[in-house]
């Protein structure tokens, strides 16, 4: 075939459907630390003394600071989302960034607190905590369970918004799919002429998917904002069990 | 059609033989084709179940002799904890919704693929990377694991087999199943074709709808608990150690809070497979379809609350018992009303025999079997007297294999023509009934029946009392493993040399059969729409052959 | 690209607001000796923090009604587990 006048075009993509899978793996998310949560309430209505002895030990200016830190981490992650789909792929950018620091800085603090405890051999199988209440032994359990599972959460949500930080800030790409035609052949340009092909990523089922780029424009594609939301629910839905991790070990004394 | 995407004249390709990218194997297991996926699945879930197989065939030759027949206490352990672990994990789990849920999916709603076609893939490979992790836990550390599949605390955290990596495999074998879950859900929510509202979809659509709420839900709940299992293991952790103020109980809570709702995610599929076939050879619309729907989600969601039915004699308050007994029965209705429904829609209607219709009423006569047995299990008084013993093992065997997977072989009998595109031979189907049906309930009748006398499961030995019907059940064993055996091969010999299929073979009326067997890579050339229900025969004489 | 209903910024500094202050206020109660009621208090207050990330930076409150129902589904399911469960715990 020659000559396809081709205009730039996006795959036709399911925004709601995105975020409706999104939300069904929250879920999942949900029922599996509701599964610890269940735990602590059965344990917290057996051993109410030991559990408000034992919190009484953990350092409530640091619990509090890491809610401040993530909660301000959840607003850097709506505005990173927000100017994004205002068109300001920069200051996303920064945004995003942003709440990757913050969210270092959890993590940090996190160490620090456990290595204090540490210190002072209250670990899981430790002899030291062996020797106090069972009552205290679960507590232990229980708040290393929980918090060490949300911090590997937050851990891979780092992990996630530093792709993101990726996507957002390079330049976009749109993908076309033709039915039919040697992909050496084609060209595609855009309005002053200039060929704007990038690179043949290859054979799909139905035929030759090109990529290309965007040299003139900083636009913004539908496909990295949705990631970019998705990635974004992640993000709060850490922040939202950590809003109920934080009463239950560090305010109940 | 979608911008951007020129047209070309269509090709009669099958979804078997297209090209892309990729070629040969790599275009099999680097496909995000919905079809291929569903038979990437079917190769390795039935490979796993013939290994299950061998392993129950094996267990049964222990028994045919008192004492030590073929091997030790410690591997009779092993063998029954693998096989428990593969069946319900690498087989009925999956099953029917990896296989069937994604081949059939799709077509049914009238749509290309899955809401999330590289998700679909990404969760067969995941199901592969956990089925790799329980066979290396066979080989590796103390040896495989005897702590029976449901790896109770506190011996799980003990024995000195390889626990942990058993119960990471299953860690991770939930991810597949809870990634599919959500992609069926998405993909019934946003893709159903133009016209196909919520009352036109068919059964099997809404069996597998309300399973994957169960995936999504449920799953999660096990994977807390296998991970809390490992860090006990691993690090001392003693959430469930009595010496560190743990308590056992609360592990066979969390364990029955998943494994409950999963015999749902079993037998739902099975059920909707049912409920696809029955219409199609009574030659009359489904009685009751939207019974038929709602039943589908109430058992699901009462599913959630009948757990601790397998737990009356654990130590649980007797309040809990009561309650949990209670709420058992109740979940027997839905299933009934399905029962009901079919049998209405059977009468006076024009029934054409087929093997697929067969294995479906032999489904509704065992199945039914083992919902009464539950029942006997579920009355708190009766389940003292049974409580792990046979007479449970059977249950579960008539529910979980007279039941899902007699659904699986159903389905795989009726939708094998439109996947292959090829016939297999009925007279060998109708033979290997014959040895399957009889096999099975010489096995497992007879199981029921001295389980009721008091023969304990998971016993590596038995008393002289109980020897005659161990020696009937294995001879049944035989019997059944000869009749699968020789099913399977008939349909090896089928997609060898089957005779070509065409396109309706069974005059169905759901819009798989609008498509040529085996389908095109993209399903339809154009996307139907929808002007009526499922099962539209009521006006039709005989549908096109 | 679908229409969607565009949070203004300004709105996610004022949630945020109120998320600190609801912060300050649950530390202070953690203070008070409230005996039983510190507890509830407690998850209260959480359950209304959570309620404002859920809506506005999740964005359910906007969302169609289908993502209400889910997250209410997989709401009661939690609860109902825990709640059966406490029929076992509270009365051994």
């Amino acid at each position: 075939m020659n000559g396809i006048a081709v205009h730039g075009m996006e795959l036709h993509r399911d925004a709601t459907g995105a975020r409706m899978g999104m939300w069904l793996f929250l879920f999942s998310e949900l029922i599996l630390f509701g599964g610890l949560f269940l735990l602590y309430a059965v344990y917290r209505s057996s051993y109410p003394e030991d559990f408000h002895y034992a919190a009484s030990h953990l350092d409530t200016a640091v619990g509090t600071i890491n809610t401040l830190i993530l909660l301000t981490s959840s607003l850097t992650m709506a505005l990173a989302i927000g100017v994004l789909e205002r068109g300001n792929r920069r200051l996303s950018s920064i945004l995003i960034a942003l709440t990757i620091l913050l969210g270092i800085v959890f993590l940090v603090n996190k160490f620090f607190e456990w290595s204090a405890k540490f210190d002072h051999h209250l670990y899981p199988n430790s002899e030291e905590l062996l020797l106090h209440t069972p009552g205290e032994n679960v507590f232990y359990a229980l708040y290393y369970s929980m918090t060490g599972l949300h911090g590997i959460h937050v851990l891979v949500g780092i992990g996630i918004l530093s792709f993101m930080l990726y996507y957002v800030a390079r330049k976009p790409r749109r993908a076309l799919t033709l039915r039919e035609g040697d992909p050496s052949s084609i060209i595609v340009q855009d309005g002053k002429g200039k060929k704007i092909w990038q690179h043949q990523t290859g054979e799909g089922v139905f035929g030759v998917d090109l990529t290309f780029i965007y040299n003139e424009h900083e636009e913004v594609t539908e496909g990295t904002t949705i990631k970019l939301e998705n990635s974004g629910l992640y993000w709060h839905l850490v922040d939202v069990i950590w809003i109920f991790l934080f009463p239950l070990f560090y305010l109940i004394t | 059609m979608p911008d951007g995407v020129a047209d070309a004249a269509h090709h009669d390709l099958s979804f078997l033989t297209a090209s892309g990218k990729h070629a040969g194997l790599l275009s099999w297991i680097l496909s995000t084709d919905h079809k291929r996926i569903g038979i990437l699945y079917l190769t390795a879930v039935v490979s796993f179940f013939l290994v299950g197989v061998l392993i129950g065939l094996l267990m049964r030759i222990e028994q045919l002799s008192i004492g030590e027949t073929i091997m030790k206490a410690q591997m009779y352990n092993a063998a029954f904890t693998l096989h428990g672990v593969i069946m319900i994990f690498l087989f009925i789990i999956p099953g029917i919704p990896a296989i069937f849920g994604n081949f059939f999916l799709p077509l049914l709603i009238g749509a290309r693929d899955v809401a999330f076609p590289r998700l679909n893939l990404l969760s067969w490979w995941i199901y592969m990377l956990g089925a790799t992790l329980a066979i290396t836990a066979l080989f590796t550390g103390g040896g495989p694991p005897d702590t029976g599949w449901t790896f109770y605390a506190p011996y799980s955290i003990r024995s000195g087999t390889n626990v942990t990596l058993a119960v990471f495999a299953a860690f991770i074998l939930g991810f597949s199943s809870l990634l599919t879950g959500l992609n069926f859900i998405t993909t019934i929510h946003r893709l159903r074709a133009p016209g196909m509202n919520w009352f036109r979809i068919p059964l099997f659509v809404w069996s597998t709808y309300a399973t994957a709420w169960i995936q999504v839900l449920a799953t999660p709940v096990i994977a807390i608990t296998l991970l809390l299992v490992m860090a006990e293991r691993l690090f001392g952790l003693g959430l469930f150690d009595p010496a560190k103020g743990g308590d056992p109980l609360l592990y066979q809570h969390l364990f029955w809070i998943y494994s409950h709702p999963a015999v749902y995610i079993m037998i739902l599929p099975a059920m909707g497979v049912i409920s696809e076939i029955i219409p199609t050879f009574a030659r009359k619309t489904i009685f009751g379809y939207k019974s038929i729907a709602f039943s589908s989600l109430t058992i699901a969601f009462v599913g959630y609350l009948v757990w601790g039915h397998h737990m009356y004699t654990s130590g649980m308050s007797d309040t809990a018992a009561w309650v949990f007994s209670l709420l058992t029965f109740l979940v027997a209705v839905p299933s009934a009303v399905k029962v009901f429904n079919w049998t209405a829609t059977l009468y006076k209607g024009a029934i054409e025999f087929s093997p697929a219709l067969l294995f479906a009423l032999t489904f509704i006569f065992l199945f039914s079997i083992g919902g009464l047995t539950g029942l006997i299990q579920g009355a708190l008084l009766t389940d003292i007297h049974v409580h792990d013993t046979y007479f449970v093992v059977g249950h579960f065997h008539y529910t979980m294999f007279g039941g899902t997977g007699f659904g699986f072989l159903a389905a795989l009998l009726y939708w094998f023509p439109k996947m292959f595109g090829k016939m297999y031979d009925r007279r060998s189907i109708y033979i290997s009934w014959f040895f399957i049906f009889v096999g099975f309930n010489l096995l497992f009748f007879t199981m029921m029946i001295m389980g009721w006398m008091g023969m304990p499961r998971r016993y590596y030995d038995h008393l002289e009392y109980f020897h005659t019907h161990h020696v009937v059940a294995t001879v049944g064993s035989w019997v059944l493993a000869a009749g699968i055996f020789f099913f399977f091969y008939t349909f090896l010999k089928a997609v060898r040399s089957g005779e070509k299929a065409p396109s309706n073979p069974w005059s169905g009326s759901t819009l798989e059969w609008r498509v040529s067997s085996p389908p095109p890579p993209e399903n339809f050339h154009e996307i139907p729409t929808v002007t009526g229900g499922p099962y539209d025969y009521g006006h039709e004489i005989e549908g096109a052959r | 690209m679908e229409k969607r209903h565009s949070v203004p910024l300004g709105t996610y500094f004022m949630i945020w607001f109120g998320l600190l202050v609801l912060t300050g206020v649950t530390v202070t109660a953690a203070g008070l000796h409230l005996g039983k009621l510190s507890i509830i208090v407690a998850i209260l207050i959480a359950t209304v923090k959570g309620t404002y990330v859920l809506f506005y930076f999740m964005n359910l409150k906007y969302e169609k009604r289908i993502f209400k129902i889910m997250f209410a589904v997989a709401l009661s399911t939690f609860m109902i587990i825990l709640l059966l469960t406490f029929v076992d715990v509270s009365f051994r």
